[in-house]
């Protein structure tokens, strides 16, 4: 026995932990100068988010010290299990739960209150490599395609009835995953386009938009005269887009004026004063942050609460107003070795489950950097989804650890068996 | 192919994900480093400048009887997000209103200007201290609510309003000028000594850095009050004033129109100024100001009016000691010329009267106690007519110099707001009406007597009298005389101007003993105090409008005169008839402290006399005003 653990201990991948460890403890005091108000309160007072922050680490510790003991096979055979049982319970939610701003998807235990919505994000993941590891399965079939959509597509369809679009946009991310086990490039590029034809349907005139691409259009039949086929092609891909770009204008018309005033906020048009407070103030904080930052626990703009969700969605405006270019680069990097390193560990797994499971925690933890941090520094949509972590949040917390911890474990077996 | 696809694909992912990073990079390094605003946006956010209002300065009389000082009172104040399961019915009932008025008042409070759930706002302005304290006890109770002090000017004698003045909110023009001290909603000194005296009695106002979050409130100093200034209190004025004199005056000159003015001769400094119909003062302080000053703007008596230095009468009578003066001086008569008065003047065909029966005057003395027309017309004719080697114009010339020598036509200095100079007509003026040399003696005879183009003020009138007392000198009138640093207890004494009235000294003599003579056995026997030796000289002004105004000027005692003292009562005909008794009864107050038993009937009549049904008015408009916290 003593050996064993002696030897699961050799075979734990110690950096992945080393960055884990740096950003919750990183993240832990941040959330303590967040919630500072300069009445010396410690750090572990539990009157204050750093005290209760610090019990949610110790708990998730104790989570994923239980993780790494238990024998992997035991979340590769029951991944379906896991998913289901996770999806009935956050449907429970809806019908059980207690409302907190407007999103009835949370439970309360005690005075602490969990999100099961984000466990649902280690459930797809451990689903999705399931499928994709099953013998014969291809993701360019279609048959397999549509499997792996209605993986994907039910808990986002849960989630979004439960009109938390910030959870379910989260699992876009997932594209990456499919990308990598040989989903057609057309995908990734095509919903690119529709990306980009989409934000400038919002940001020109459409009819102008319609116009230059049909004289694109023209130009390229023009020259691809000869190969009528193509040509065609070229006129069918006009006609799409430019009903996307007219389809886009008539949703963008139809929706509420709070949804319509963040997409404004975010291609820089003006809105009402006020509808963009959240982003400005963030980037008033963060811009004041300088080179160096005003020190910890010295930031002005966030301990005086202009900053809103300051401990949550908008943790890193507290990071660059202390710690300045100097800290937030750093934090980047951190972020970016991080990502490197879970990458490189799903590349060298042998078993296609665990490079497939690899990948998924590696995608769903880069998404929420990149809308949290993008939305911090104001050059993404504002979606309140919490930095891994980082941000204050029991659940998210312990949704995160689970959903790398699994990864790591999985990663120590990498040799044991073929999956 | 598609193999080496797949090879490949985790660098794409690497690539996007490495991408972003870099993004992300660039776009902080904009923010944090290129980008300088975001430091000066984050001030205006989170840190605010307070000020901190000094007190202002009081003001003390002559003898340091405090008469304005700054008084307490309180606004009840709601934070309304922090107001919950207010019991209206208890409120009410400690406001003394209804349970419906103050439930209406939640109500209308979010539509009045500039109302914040987050920030005070004015539940009920101005509790005094009795209301305050009442209030406060079970202040606990309302969550939310507080009182907040503020301080109002108090005048605890309720006289010398226009001395005094008011304070009020700083207009647009002052903020101008003042480069960017004062800010709207300031108040500062509108009249009176409180405008004059601005500077010393408003002090410095003082800064502190606090920081504020997002709602406005404050949660603590900035840099540990490192940036932050004290307020500077405003100094202590003293004024010359002597505020029982006051009070007497304007005691005596009540349901009067006219003017009071005291002054001491040997300092210049004021001890009373009366300009009746006066006010109380502390109609004009706190929230009631408004519509009181639109009210006393609006009083057909004018009590805003500050007649001592705004208003201008033909001084009379009063003037003959001026013009028997410059007649001796300029050696055209002696001190014994004796003039046959036979009731009426001719100056080539104007006929001056003389007011009364008396023997022909054959000395100056005569002549001032009996108030002789004819007498002082004749003397004004040798001024002009008998100046060696000099024509009538350049004797005109030299008169007017020596007049404005007396402060008479020119403005006296004296520190209140406004003044005006009266007017003592020019060579140009008759130049201009006649044209130069068409004009001689009997066209401008009357200003022999005070009558015609002459008018003065009366504290001119009082002035001049000063000056006479002092045999030929007078000091700028003022009505303070010092400034003291409340803190360091330092004095600050002006020096005031002394003028020299172009008159040789040994003229006077004579001039004064006339006038002790109006008073012992003249025109002004009623005004008569045994024991003081009052000088003076009635006048009795023509007013066009009406009936003559009632006039004295006089000092007392003869030599080394403490007191000058001049009195109009508008439309009070003769000046012996109310002016000469109330100048009297003042000076008798000023120099015994008391009126001697068998005067007191005349001060009784004095005081009761009311003049008002001659101004078309019933009753003092001001009397029935009421002021801050009076309910």
């Amino acid at each position: 026995m003593a050996r064993k653990q002696e030897s699961l201990t050799g075979k734990i991948d110690w950096l992945t932990i080393i960055f884990y460890g740096v950003l919750v403890i990183l993240g832990w005091v941040v959330i303590y100068s967040s919630s500072y108000s300069g009445d010396e309160k410690s750090i572990f007072d539990s009157s204050i988010n750093s005290g209760k922050q610090f019990q949610w680490i110790l708990a998730s510790l104790v989570l994923a010290a239980i993780i790494l003991i238990v024998d992997s096979r035991f979340y590769t055979t029951f991944s379906y299990v896991f998913f289901v049982l996770l999806m009935l319970f956050v449907v429970l939610v809806m019908f059980v739960g207690v409302e907190v701003k407007g999103q009835r998807n949370w439970i309360r235990i005690g005075s602490f209150q969990m999100q099961p919505s984000e466990m649902a994000k280690f459930a797809v993941s451990l689903a999705l490599a399931k499928f994709l590891s099953g013998l014969n399965v291809d993701i360019r079939k279609w048959k397999d395609k549509w499997r792996v959509f209605a993986i994907i597509g039910i808990p986002v369809l849960i989630v979004l009835i439960q009109g938390d679009a910030g959870s379910a946009i989260v699992f876009v991310a997932l594209a990456l995953v499919l990308f990598r086990e040989g989903l057609e490039s057309y995908y990734l590029i095509i919903g690119a386009s529709i990306a980009v034809l989409g934000v400038l349907a919002l940001l020109v005139n459409k009819f102008i938009l319609a116009g230059v691409l049909l004289a694109a259009s023209l130009i390229a039949i023009y020259f691809l005269r000869r190969n009528k086929k193509l040509a065609l092609i070229i006129l069918g891909l006009w006609v799409v887009a430019s009903s996307f770009v007219f389809s886009v204008d008539f949703a963008f018309k139809k929706m509420k004026p709070h949804q319509r005033d963040r997409i404004n906020v975010l291609l820089g048009k003006e809105v009402e004063t006020g509808k963009d407070w959240n982003i400005r103030q963030s980037i008033i904080a963060i811009g004041s942050g300088g080179f160096i930052g005003k020190g910890y626990l010295n930031g002005t703009q966030t301990k005086l609460k202009f900053v809103p969700e300051q401990s949550t969605d908008f943790i890193f405006s507290s990071i660059g107003e202390e710690f300045g270019f100097v800290g937030s680069a750093i934090l980047i990097i951190l972020f970016l070795g991080f990502f490197y390193r879970l990458l490189y560990l799903a590349e060298r797994q042998r078993s296609k489950f665990s490079r497939v499971y690899g990948y998924c925690v590696a995608s769903i933890l880069f998404f929420h950097f990149l809308i949290n941090v993008g939305m911090a520094i104001g050059v993404a949509p504002v979606i309140g989804i919490p930095l891994p972590f980082i941000s204050y949040g029991g659940s998210s917390l312990l949704s995160f650890t689970v959903l790398l911890f699994i990864f790591i474990r999985l990663d120590t077996q990498r040799y044991d068996v073929m999956r | 192919m598609n193999k080496d696809l797949f090879k490949n694909r985790h660098q794409v992912i690497q690539i996007i994900i490495a991408f972003f990073a870099v993004v992300f990079l660039l776009r902080l390094f904009y923010l944090q480093v290129v980008d300088s605003k975001y430091v000066s946006l984050a001030k205006n956010n989170a840190i605010k400048e307070l000020d901190i209002y000094p007190t202002r300065g009081m003001v003390y009389d002559r003898v340091g009887e405090l008469i304005v000082y700054n008084e307490a009172i309180y606004d009840l104040m709601i934070i309304p997000r922090q107001a919950k399961e207010i019991d209206t019915a208890k409120l009410a009932e400690l406001l003394g209103k209804t349970k419906e008025e103050c439930v209406k008042q939640f109500k209308d409070l979010p539509k009045t200007k500039g109302f914040s759930r987050y920030k005070p706002n004015v539940f009920m302005k101005q509790l005094s201290l009795r209301d305050y304290s009442r209030l406060q006890e079970s202040l606990y109770l309302f969550r939310g609510f507080y009182g907040q002090v503020r301080t109002i000017r108090k005048y605890p004698h309720r006289v010398a309003a226009t001395i005094l003045g008011d304070i009020g909110e700083v207009s647009e023009k002052q903020i101008e000028t003042s480069a960017g001290y004062y800010k709207p909603g300031d108040y500062v000194g509108k009249s009176g000594i409180e405008k004059v005296y601005e500077k010393e009695l408003g002090g410095r106002r003082g800064k502190k850095l606090v920081f504020v979050d997002v709602h406005n409130r404050e949660m603590g100093s900035f840099n540990n009050g490192e940036f932050d200034t004290l307020a500077i209190s405003g100094d202590n004025v003293i004024a010359t004033l002597d505020i029982k004199l006051q009070e007497y005056a304007e005691q005596l000159m009540q349901n009067k129109k006219g003017s009071v003015v005291a002054i001491e001769p040997s300092t210049g400094e004021i001890l009373a100024l009366v300009s009746s119909p006066g006010y109380d003062p502390n109609l004009l302080c706190g929230a009631v100001r408004g519509k009181n000053f639109n009210a006393l703007l609006t009083d057909s008596l004018l009590p805003l009016y500050s007649r001592p230095t705004l208003a201008t009468y033909p001084p009379g009578s009063s003037f003959k000691p001026i013009v028997a003066l410059i007649a001796l001086h300029e050696g055209v008569q002696g001190i014994n010329y004796s003039y046959p008065c036979n009731q009426a003047y001719n100056a080539g065909g104007v006929i001056v009267h003389c007011s009364h029966k008396h023997p022909s005057p054959t000395n100056i003395q005569y002549a001032l106690a009996q108030s002789c027309n004819p007498y002082f017309c004749q003397t004004f004719k040798n001024s002009l007519e008998k100046n060696a080697g000099m024509s009538t114009a350049q004797s005109y010339d030299k008169w007017v110099n020596i007049c404005h020598s007396f402060g008479l036509g020119i403005k006296t200095g004296i520190d209140l707001p406004s003044e005006v100079r009266g007017n003592i007509p020019t060579v140009n003026y008759f130049d201009k009406i006649y044209g130069a040399n068409r004009w001689k003696f009997a066209t401008i005879v009357s200003l022999g007597i005070g009558q015609g183009e002459v008018l003065t003020t009366p504290l001119q009138m009082a002035n001049i009298f000063a000056c006479i007392s002092n045999h030929g000198y007078w000091i700028t009138p003022h009505i303070v005389k010092k400034i003291t640093d409340p803190v360091s207890n330092k004095d600050v004494t002006h020096e005031y101007e002394k003028h020299t009235a172009l008159i040789d000294k040994e003229h006077f003599i004579p001039v004064i003993e006339g006038l002790f003579e109006v008073v012992e056995a003249g025109t002004a026997k009623a005004a008569r105090v045994e024991g003081i030796t009052l000088c003076g000289k009635t006048g009795t002004a023509q007013n066009p409008h009406g009936d003559n105004h009632s006039m004295f000027a006089g000092f007392a005692p003869k030599d080394e005169a403490k007191i000058a003292i001049a009195v109009v009562v508008e439309n009070g005909g003769y000046g012996s008839t109310y002016a000469a008794p109330i100048a009297s009864l003042l000076v008798e107050k000023y120099l015994n402290d008391t009126i001697a038993t068998k005067r007191l009937p005349i001060e009784k009549r004095m005081i009761e006399t009311n003049l008002l049904s001659k101004y078309g008015v019933q009753t003092n408009k001001s009397a029935g005003m009421k002021e801050e916290g009076e309910e």
